[in-house]
């Protein structure tokens, strides 16, 4: 599984591995947004908790068709299946290999582009909090989107359909658990809802995302 | 006499098939004697005038959306561990007709609210879920389309159906906690004192029923109607590959 994952980063980093696409994504979508809503401080700082969550969603979104679909094309998502490693396995390795290279960056980066929508310090430490605990479920659920749509030649707009209304509920946790943060208040529940999320994709997910990949490779 | 007896394609159509009139009848009589008892024959409440009288719409296509999915459900798992056709084709014809029935809450809500609320939508929870819901129902439709191959695209809605039911419970439990909302609480119970009274109440539970017979026949017949397509499907393949 080790060697599995660290295939995955290397080919993530390398040439046509989109690396640091995810970023700038973001990046892009945090520097639109002042742009459609007015440069206004106070309002930028309320909505930039949640304007930073769903950038994150995008671009954890946007990396998600590379997932299974370039393996599935050369044949070597097929060679897996046959290795010793179980299917649930791959899905989970290659989820971790999503989360490092765009879950990660994207945790580290958002209090820093936080700056541009006046997001406040100590809404941006649990900003971080929230996206560091969010992100692994937004990667393990993307692998479950990405093995349902893995052969198909328009996968990523149907994944994108699949995907995001099941993304929500990490979502309306992780804001609030930052707005709430943010004005003092007592944030354990949903941090809570969000970790019990996180934790309970990562655990039952893969058994969906095999299921799926096994079909698939019919 | 097993109930599985209903999975062969055949004997499934001929028994729905005599069936149909008589099911679509009843949900007619149902709804005709339902809806005109309750927006003719019933007193404006003294608090929401005679705009509560849309609830014979909104709340029987509400609980139908809820149950359509739920018949998708176990029509999935019927499918992903029987192995049965018949109850794949019928999850595939639920959906559409379980569409329709949250749009038709949606929109007779929003009509409904506008009077009373003062707004067509709000971020209510119930109204929030709902939403949630279509877009759900929206992504198994898709799915179903996007793949050629039957068997294949049979399994995976079944896969998608399955985690969409355990994402769309967390999610309304998420909405709830997100904003507790204007939308009442539960009107009917059947352990509790009602919060709708009877005179509402009769009509209401008519057009319950009519609504879900007419869920049953619209499902019945679609799913022979995918049943025939499936037919067709694997005649002109055979005559392809005769050919070829």
């Amino acid at each position: 599984m080790r060697a599995l994952l660290i295939r995955d980063l290397r080919l993530a980093v390398r040439a046509g591995g989109g690396f640091g696409l995810g970023l700038a994504f973001f990046l892009i979508v945090v520097v639109l947004v002042p742009f459609g809503v007015g440069p206004e401080p106070s309002v930028l700082a309320r909505i930039a908790p949640g304007i930073l969550w769903v950038a994150a969603l995008l671009a954890a979104l946007l990396s998600l068709d590379r997932l299974f679909a370039l393996d599935h094309e050369d044949g070597a998502l097929a060679l897996l299946a046959t290795a010793p490693l179980p299917l649930e396995g791959v899905a989970i390795a290659k989820a971790a290999a999503h989360w490092i290279t765009t879950g990660l960056p994207l945790t580290i980066a958002a209090p820093a582009l936080g700056f541009l929508l006046h997001l406040s310090p100590q809404a941006g430490g649990w900003l971080m909090l929230t996206l560091a605990l969010g992100t692994p479920a937004l990667s393990v659920i993307g692998a479950f989107g990405a093995a349902l749509t893995v052969g198909l030649k328009r996968g990523g707009l149907l994944m994108s359909l699949i995907v995001l209304p099941m993304y929500m509920p990490t979502l309306i946790f992780g804001a609030e658990a930052v707005r709430r943060g943010s004005e003092g208040l007592v944030v354990t529940a949903p941090l809570l809802f969000l970790a019990g999320i996180s934790a309970g994709a990562i655990a039952l997910l893969p058994f969906a995302s095999a299921a799926a990949l096994r079909v698939n490779l019919r | 006499m097993s109930i599985w007896e209903y999975a062969n394609p055949r004997k499934f159509l001929a028994t729905t098939e005599p069936f149909l009139p008589w099911v679509f009848g009843a949900a007619g009589l149902c709804l005709g004697v339902g809806l005109i008892w309750g927006f003719f024959f019933t007193p404006d409440d003294y608090r929401q005038g005679s705009t509560v009288k849309i609830i014979y719409l909104h709340v029987p296509a509400a609980m139908m959306a809820i149950n359509a999915w739920i018949m998708m459900l176990v029509a999935s798992l019927i499918w992903l561990i029987r192995r049965h056709h018949v109850s794949a084709l019928a999850a595939r014809a639920a959906a559409p007709v379980g569409i329709v029935m949250t749009l038709i809450a949606l929109f007779t809500g929003a009509v409904w609210g506008q009077p009373m609320w003062g707004t067509w939508w709000a971020w209510d929870p119930r109204l929030t879920s709902f939403l949630i819901l279509f877009l759900f129902y929206l992504g198994y439709v898709a799915l179903w389309e996007a793949i050629a191959d039957p068997d294949t695209a049979a399994d995976l809605t079944s896969v998608l159906c399955m985690v969409g039911s355990v994402f769309a419970v967390l999610s309304r439990y998420a909405v709830n906690f997100w904003n507790q909302g204007l939308h009442q609480g539960a009107s009917l119970s059947l352990d509790r004192e009602e919060n709708v009274s009877d005179v509402y109440w009769q009509p209401l539970v008519i057009c319950m029923t009519g609504f879900g017979l007419l869920f049953l026949a619209l499902v019945l017949q679609r799913t022979g109607t995918e049943i025939r397509l499936r037919r067709a499907q694997a005649l002109r393949a055979r005559t392809e590959r005769a050919q070829a």
